[in-house]
């Protein structure tokens, strides 16, 4: 381990990490940020509506297929005499190995008895296995350049040209402009196919559009991160979208900043730590912001559900307190000034001991109780909000009693998991429904209880 | 080009033997990952072994096997888990959480064996994704009576004798727990309601698949463990409805694979004239592949040929029955 942490490397200094980030770090530095940023926007672009049309392994089939394309392309460029070198040559034959790969896993899913991702994977490894057999007749055949072919299995972002990263910014322009032009057609085949198909809109064709834009992302991909990396820049600055907004074209916007942050910021870390491999660089930026979106995001993020979660907790918590407290001022069995002996109350349901303090705490701070020593009692503001929730449970019974069929004893419980959540307009027409089914006798009335009320009797509901 | 026995038993036998273990025990278990549609969890667990292999490299300093096996399987399992955390927790589907997952995973692996690869010359990224069958040799051997000869014997590569004990190891565990993969596998509430807890055989599972993932890289690399998970396992689905059946006829298929696909590597090339034997791992993977895209056409029941034979026969039946 101590040979992991030595001190070879070495940090660069505030200016040179400056320098870089601004750009003016040479003219190679500049043009790899270019084109691996340009790279990362375009594979975040098409990377959203892979990912929603559940492709995203799709285009991992896709990248490790176009190794035989590549070792093929090389050894008929050697034995046709043309320079197999040839950036062009060799991405024409990753095309077309890994799109015949695309075919073949969409014939076996759909004319075998074999699953999707059974298909992904065989053609997946099959197709890799063959390259590797094919890259192992190049190192024999000793024209000395498999390096070349390697570079493509891991990427080689240092060797970007000019025009490789002119190319990668005409891809980018392509495929952000094909996905703008067809946004309306690749989000309805994302969201609802079936509907799409009946609609008569050529879902075949629209989804052929998508995939064939993720070939190109992938295939001009290759050379800067790898073909076993490529499917990430693809995979997760659309994932890490997917968590800060339910609306498409935010998610395309904000996958495009991520993917373009991740090259950018991937490109310049390897440029001021040379040592570290590019590709798997912007690949862990990239999962950085995966990480940061999946914990902290305010739409779908894990800290943000749970925090609203545990609102829900409290809010239905203290609702079930202020129906305590209603029903018992109700029945009589508070004293002289309306208030009633905490433990009393506490045993009206399974409340914990540190649960039910916190919720009398919460429901004090928001003066909705009062607090005299060892008992409590509705304020007035209290006792309005108590009237509404006790009113919106025993509507919802009679509702449940009079049109599910439930018996009065086990209304209760059922009540409770909807009453919280009922809007005032679902208020509004559950009165009108039970005025009209006479059960409620003045729309403006509290219902009676639909079951006796006793100390224990609320014991039966849901802890919580 | 002669070939003694010596040379033979020195050379081809080990590898032959660990691909042979290799792919049988990744053929039987992936029957189940093909049954449970999560073959692609093969493919995920594979990559993302990188780093653990890398980190336990690091801390031992050197390539016994132990460290790396369990730093891998520690990998394996760390996958395992965060790919159910970001599903769950991230409510994406499963395919972006195992590609957001094993591609981040892979890629710190791979920034890790790249420091690893500046002060030691030991672990290269070949090495992790193809495997290095042809160096596995067997140097004690002498002659056919090696084979039964013990001192000999112990000579055997410590790979041979890893994979051996992983393969005894997982046919023990299907063997064992047939019923209850069975049952998991083709209907998991009904697995539940009978009391077998679903979920601790889906880990119980995914250990395995990380072991025996592990176990064979060394020897075929780690994407292509997955065409011997995946394609013996899709290729026996194709020909039967029975599981004990599939369970053979898998690992029929996988010794086939791994036995042809080694004999066309390493001798195919001198028969047509060539100098040099070809990739033997690949040609392996290569292999599965043939043979499950023969089961996917001919499969005499399932297979795409025969049921569009059988189409256009039945549609002649019909028009002389019409006729008649």
């Amino acid at each position: 381990m101590t040979s992991l942490v030595s001190t070879e490397i070495e940090w660069p200094s505030l200016s040179e990490i400056l320098g870089v980030l601004t750009l003016q770090s040479g003219f190679n530095t500049t043009v790899v940020m270019i084109g691996v940023t340009l790279l990362g926007i375009a594979a975040g672009v098409i990377g959203t509506f892979a990912v929603l049309r559940k492709r995203a392994l799709m285009g991992d089939a896709l990248s490790h297929a176009s190794l035989p394309g590549i070792a093929t392309a090389f050894l008929v460029a050697v034995a046709l005499g043309v320079q197999g070198r040839s950036l062009s040559v060799l991405l024409l034959g990753a095309t077309i190995s890994g799109i015949l790969g695309v075919l073949v896993v969409h014939f076996v899913s759909r004319h075998t008895r074999l699953p999707e991702d059974a298909a992904i994977g065989a053609v997946l490894s099959v197709f890799f296995g063959a390259g590797f057999v094919l890259l192992s007749i190049i190192q024999y055949l000793g024209t000395g350049d498999q390096g070349g072919i390697s570079k493509f299995i891991y990427g080689q972002t240092a060797a970007m040209s000019v025009s490789d990263a002119a190319i990668i910014g005409l891809v980018a322009i392509i495929v952000t402009g094909a996905t703008a032009g067809l946004f309306k057609e690749f989000r309805l085949v994302c969201f609802d196919p079936d509907f799409a198909e009946t609609q008569s809109w050529p879902v075949a064709a629209i989804d052929l559009m998508i995939m064939a834009l993720v070939v190109v992302v992938t295939v001009i991909g290759l050379q800067a991160v790898g073909l076993i990396l490529i499917v990430a820049l693809v995979i997760i600055p659309a994932a890490a979208a997917r968590f800060w907004s339910e609306r498409l074209w935010v998610m395309t916007l904000l996958a495009a900043v991520i993917g373009g942050a991740s090259g950018y910021l991937g490109a310049a870390a390897s440029a001021l730590f040379p040592s570290f491999p590019a590709g798997g660089v912007i690949v862990l930026v990239a999962g950085f912001f995966f990480m940061v979106s999946l914990l902290f995001a305010p739409a779908r993020g894990v800290v943000a559900a749970g925090l609203r979660h545990l609102m829900l907790r409290v809010e239905i918590g203290s609702q079930h307190v202020l129906r305590a407290l209603y029903e018992a001022e109700e029945t009589g069995r508070v004293g002289a000034g309306g208030d009633i002996a905490i433990s009393e109350l506490g045993e009206a349901r399974r409340w914990s001991a540190a649960w039910f303090q916190f919720l009398l705490r919460w429901l004090s701070g928001r003066s909705q109780i009062e607090r005299r020593a060892e008992r409590i009692a509705l304020t007035e503001f209290g006792r309005h909000e108590a009237y509404r929730v006790t009113r919106n449970h025993r509507l919802w019974e009679q509702f449940l009693i009079t049109y599910a069929d439930l018996a009065p004893s086990h209304v209760d419980r059922s009540a409770d998991y909807v009453e919280h959540v009922l809007s005032p307009e679902m208020v509004a027409e559950l009165e009108r429904e039970l005025a009209e089914a006479g059960t409620l006798p003045r729309p403006a009335a509290m219902p009676a209880s639909a079951h006796p009320i006793a100390a224990g009797k609320v014991a039966e509901g849901r802890a919580s | 080009m002669m070939l003694t026995v010596q040379d033979f038993l020195q050379i081809d036998f080990p590898a032959m033997l660990a691909a042979l273990f290799a792919t049988v025990s990744c053929g039987l278990l992936g029957n189940f990952l093909v049954l449970r549609r999560q073959s692609l969890m093969g493919d995920a667990i594979s990559h993302a072994v990188l780093p653990g292999i890398v980190l336990g490299f690091l801390l031992a300093g050197s390539r016994a096997t132990w460290p790396i096996f369990l730093g891998a399987l520690g990998a394996a399992i760390v996958a395992a888990i965060l790919i159910e955390l970001v599903r769950r927790f991230g409510r994406v589907e499963p395919g972006t959480a195992m590609g957001v997952v094993f591609s981040i995973m892979f890629a710190g692996g791979l920034v890790l064996m790249e420091q690893a690869a500046a002060h030691s010359v030991d672990l290269d990224a070949e090495c992790v994704l193809y495997g290095q069958l042809e160096d596995i040799l067997w140097l004690e051997a002498t002659g056919w009576g090696s084979l039964i000869d013990p001192v000999a014997l112990a000579g055997m590569p410590r790979e041979v004798g890893t994979l051996a004990v992983i393969t005894a190891i997982t046919v023990a565990g299907v063997a064992l727990f047939y019923k209850e993969l069975k049952i998991t596998s083709f209907d998991p509430a009904l697995a539940t309601t009978l009391g077998i807890p679903a979920t601790v055989f889906h880990f119980g599972l995914m250990l395995m698949v990380g072991a025996v993932a592990v176990a064979a890289f060394e020897a075929v690399g780690s994407i292509l463990v997955i065409a011997m998970f995946i394609c013996p396992a899709a290729a026996a689905r194709m020909l039967t409805d029975r599981l004990v059946l599939q369970l053979w006829l898998s690992v029929l298929l996988a010794a086939i694979a791994a036995i042809g696909g080694y004999l066309v590597a390493a001798f195919g090339p001198f028969l047509v004239g060539g100098e040099h034997s070809l990739a033997a791992s690949g040609m392996i993977a290569v292999m599965t592949g043939i043979l499950m895209g023969l089961s996917v056409l001919f499969a005499p029941r399932y297979g795409v040929v025969s049921r569009k034979l059988r189409e256009r026969r039945g549609e002649a039946g019909l028009e002389t029955a019409d006729l008649a």
